[in-house]
């Protein structure tokens, strides 16, 4: 249904009136489904019969108007959503993933009063509004809506057992730090306006890439603003420390948005601003160093979690850091690979850990699992397929992915890209010592949760079932995307031409070619850089990041396997103890913030709240005027003495007062 | 009678006696503390004001050559009218003051203080 992609949007929007409705009148379960569910559903098939017409006609960008949503001098602001390859390829895994994680939810949140999974339902369809606004706004303002919708609808999810003192706090500590990173990005639409007169992506991003030397300069500022805003929304040092926290809602909600669909906003959002980022070395390498530093900070604490969600939430900020690096890197379609092959087997992965959790009646410590694997067979081998995907087993989605991003990695060290070449090759070398450390530690969740014994005591083992198969379905579905969504796009190393990599001729055209003199020059000498990789040391780096996962699930193999499981971690503990403490407290980093700006703030507050309020407004302010009043008051009402001689002589002594004065 | 064969009495002579009387009549206000005798008091003051008024407007006619002021002689017309009305009221209040208390002395009516 192309030409009215308003209406993929908007059935999610009317899902969310609905079951916030039904909430109300304390609906049955089966309607709140219908309606959650359904109207997620019909906005997937839209969006897929959307797409369908899409890649099958000629026109690459695709612009809807509605109407002007603000005009303001010179400013004006379509509200209009836009249909090109990068918002296509978005849409199509949102919406999917989406769907299969509303399905997922109906098994999951069964358990919930009526109320509460009408809330729950209603929050979720909201957050698939926002999303698909944020992915199709054809302008930064509109993308900004869905920005702050799915900060919102991340709030109230996390946030959703409110009861519970440490959800509400973990809801508002994401949305403070999300409202640091959207100042960069409000910024950065400010800068846009003031340089480029809008903010239109059809508008700003031609009239960059023509004239690269004018806009050199104001790209870093812009540039260096918008990945302020998507280090805040995914996650990056050093305002990553929301992400951890934010598992303490719905393990569903952890699979969409906090791992699947609304954390990769901000590689979406820098790849879609490509073009500024292209014209600033600077912004590059500062992406670059940011995710490349990320990747591996974060994959360090994933090694010593024992909460199964937390380790999944670090490893999704340094699956973010390699999405970022490849953006750095100048591989923005290898990073937009990544997203959704991360969006395929991170959901799997958090679905399975739901799964296991629901198995386990809510235990989310990995020591007091084991041995699932033959009480929930479904659940194991299709996290077991997306555990591969990540650490980056050939053929598996995130072998692809993730190798592309090492190798462009490595071709800018190699190319010297932006005279940075030391810097990137020291970045390759960090993402490689990454995906050891992912291949470790997930493979270490895996053997803890599925393999061995189980060690959470007897009474919970006579609980241990399958899931039910909403739950199920979903995961075989994910799995199996885990296996083959890879294909998508192989690289030419393997088939010999650029045919078989479909994802990336399919995203070519949002690389905007920049034009004019030494920047043309430039971005030749990078397309020659590209290729002064040979084949060979290709192949060499395949062979050199497969070697590294084996060698990561190895050891975590003779780690958490066998007769002397859990040995050898606690020696090598032992042996360091400072580096594990280090580590296991995840580099004391939220004491940090405690100490350096939580505590700060408090005080403050305190003090703006006892002496500038309390002394200051209430006491001299309020208090003071009505004690003054008061008391001049009394003094002045022993005037009134009620004696009429009396007050006849003030009049005559007031007369004489008057007339001495007139004199 | 021709005005030229009287000798006109110098305004300031009224004007000094309106002076006077005023002076009696603020101090009878001031001192007395029976209501009629304020009254009286009152009265005098606002004659005094009279006589002022009507030396004035001798004086102005006479220096503008003209028979008679009428404006300054009207304002008497208006304050005897208006003292008239006021001692109508005041006796009025004396008496219902009388009917409460027994008694007009202005000292004892001070209960409207603090």
């Amino acid at each position: 249904m192309l030409g009215s992609l308003w209406l993929i949007p908007i059935l999610p929007l009317i899902g969310f009136v609905l079951n916030l409705l039904l909430g109300g009148v304390r609906a049955r379960k089966s309607l709140v489904n219908a309606v959650g569910v359904g109207s997620v559903g019909a906005a997937t098939a839209v969006a897929f019969s959307t797409l369908w017409q899409y890649v099958h006609q000629p026109t690459v960008t695709i612009v809807e108007r509605y109407f002007t949503w603000i005009a303001a001098g010179s400013i004006s602001v379509n509200a209009s959503f836009q249909l090109d390859p990068l918002s296509a390829v978005m849409v199509a895994f949102v919406t999917f993933v989406g769907f299969l994680i509303h399905v997922y939810s109906v098994g999951y949140m069964h358990g919930e009063s009526d109320r509460a999974y009408a809330r729950y339902f209603s929050y979720l369809n909201l957050f698939m509004f926002s999303m698909l606004v944020l992915v199709l706004g054809s302008n930064l303002p509109v993308l900004f809506v869905g920005w702050e919708g799915v900060g919102l609808c991340s709030y109230l999810l996390i946030g959703f057992y409110f009861e519970k003192d440490w959800c509400a706090s973990a809801g508002k500590k994401a949305f403070i730090v999300n409202r640091i990173g959207d100042f960069g990005f409000i910024l950065a639409i400010f800068a846009t306006f003031a340089v480029f007169g809008s903010t239109e992506f059809t508008d700003v991003f031609p009239m960059a890439a023509a004239h690269p030397q004018q806009y050199a300069a104001m790209a870093t500022v812009i540039g260096l603003l918008l990945f302020v805003g998507a280090i805040g929304k995914s996650a990056q040092i050093p305002l990553y420390v929301w992400l951890p926290d934010a598992m303490a809602g719905p393990t569903p909600v952890s699979a969409l948005i906090h791992a699947a669909t609304m954390v990769t906003a901000g590689v979406y959002m820098v790849v879609r601003c490509n073009v500024l980022f292209r014209l600033s070395p600077t912004a590059m390498l500062v992406v670059a160093i940011i995710g490349g530093l990320t990747a591996v900070f974060a994959a360090t604490i994933g090694l010593m979690q024992n909460d199964i969600k937390k380790v999944l939430a670090y490893s999704t900020v340094s699956q973010l850091g390699y999405m970022f690096l490849g953006a750095g890197v100048g591989a923005f379609v290898a990073a937009i690979f990544h997203v959704v092959m991360h969006a395929f087997f991170k959901a799997c992965l958090f679905l399975g850990s739901g799964s296991v959790i629901h198995a386990c009646g809510g235990e989310q410590d990995m020591r007091k699992m084991g041995g699932l694997r033959k009480y929930m067979p479904t659940t194991y081998w299709t996290f077991l397929a997306a555990t591969l995907a990540i650490a980056g087993i050939v053929p598996f989605a995130g072998f692809f992915s993730k190798d592309e991003i090492l190798a462009k990695a490595f071709e800018a060290g190699s190319g010297g890209l932006n005279g940075h070449g030391a810097t990137y090759y020291v970045l390759w070398l960090l993402g490689l010592a990454g995906a050891a450390l992912t291949a470790f530690y997930m493979f270490r969740l895996v053997y803890m949760t599925f393999h061995g014994s189980f060690r959470g005591g007897e009474e919970a083992e006579h609980h241990l079932h399958e899931s039910p198969w909403t739950m199920t379905l979903p995961l075989v579905v994910l799995g199996l995307l885990s296996l083959v969504g890879g294909f998508l796009g192989i690289p030419r190393l393997f088939t010999g031409h650029e045919g078989w990599n479909l994802i990336e001729r399919f995203l070519e055209p949002v690389l905007l070619p920049l034009g004019g003199g030494e920047h043309a020059a430039a971005e030749a000498a990078a397309q020659v850089s590209h290729h002064v990789v040979g084949a060979g040391v290709e192949w060499g780096l395949v062979v050199l990041s497969l070697a590294v996962a084996v060698s990561g699930i190895l050891v975590a193999r003779s780690f958490y396997i066998g007769e002397r499981a859990f040995e050898r971690p606690r020696r090598l503990a032992d042996r360091y103890p400072l580096a594990y403490k280090l580590i296991a407290n995840k580099y004391f980093v939220d004491e940090l913030y405690e100490a350096a700006v939580v505590q700060p703030i408090h005080r403050l507050a305190t003090l703006c709240w006892k002496v500038v309020d309390v002394i200051l407004i209430d006491g001299v302010g309020v208090n003071g005027t009505a004690f003054t009043t008061e008391l001049s008051g009394d003094l002045l009402r022993f005037l009134q003495t009620g004696n009429v001689r009396n007050y006849a002589l003030s009049v005559a002594m007031g007369v004489l007062l008057l007339v001495v004065i007139l004199w | 009678m021709t005005p030229a064969t009287l000798i006109p009495i110098p305004y300031t002579w009224i004007l000094s006696l309106s002076a006077v009387l005023f002076v009696i009549g603020t101090i009878g206000v001031l001192l007395r503390r029976n209501g009629i005798a304020i009254f009286l008091s009152l009265e005098i003051m606002l004659n005094s004001a009279n006589l002022a008024f009507v030396a004035f407007a001798l004086e102005f006619a006479a220096r503008r050559g003209v028979a008679v002021a009428l404006t300054g002689q009207l304002f008497v017309f208006f304050i005897i009218g208006i003292a008239a009305a006021e001692a109508a009221v005041g006796l009025a209040l004396f008496i219902a003051l009388h009917r409460l208390k027994e008694t007009i002395d202005v000292d004892r009516f001070n209960i409207l203080r603090w």
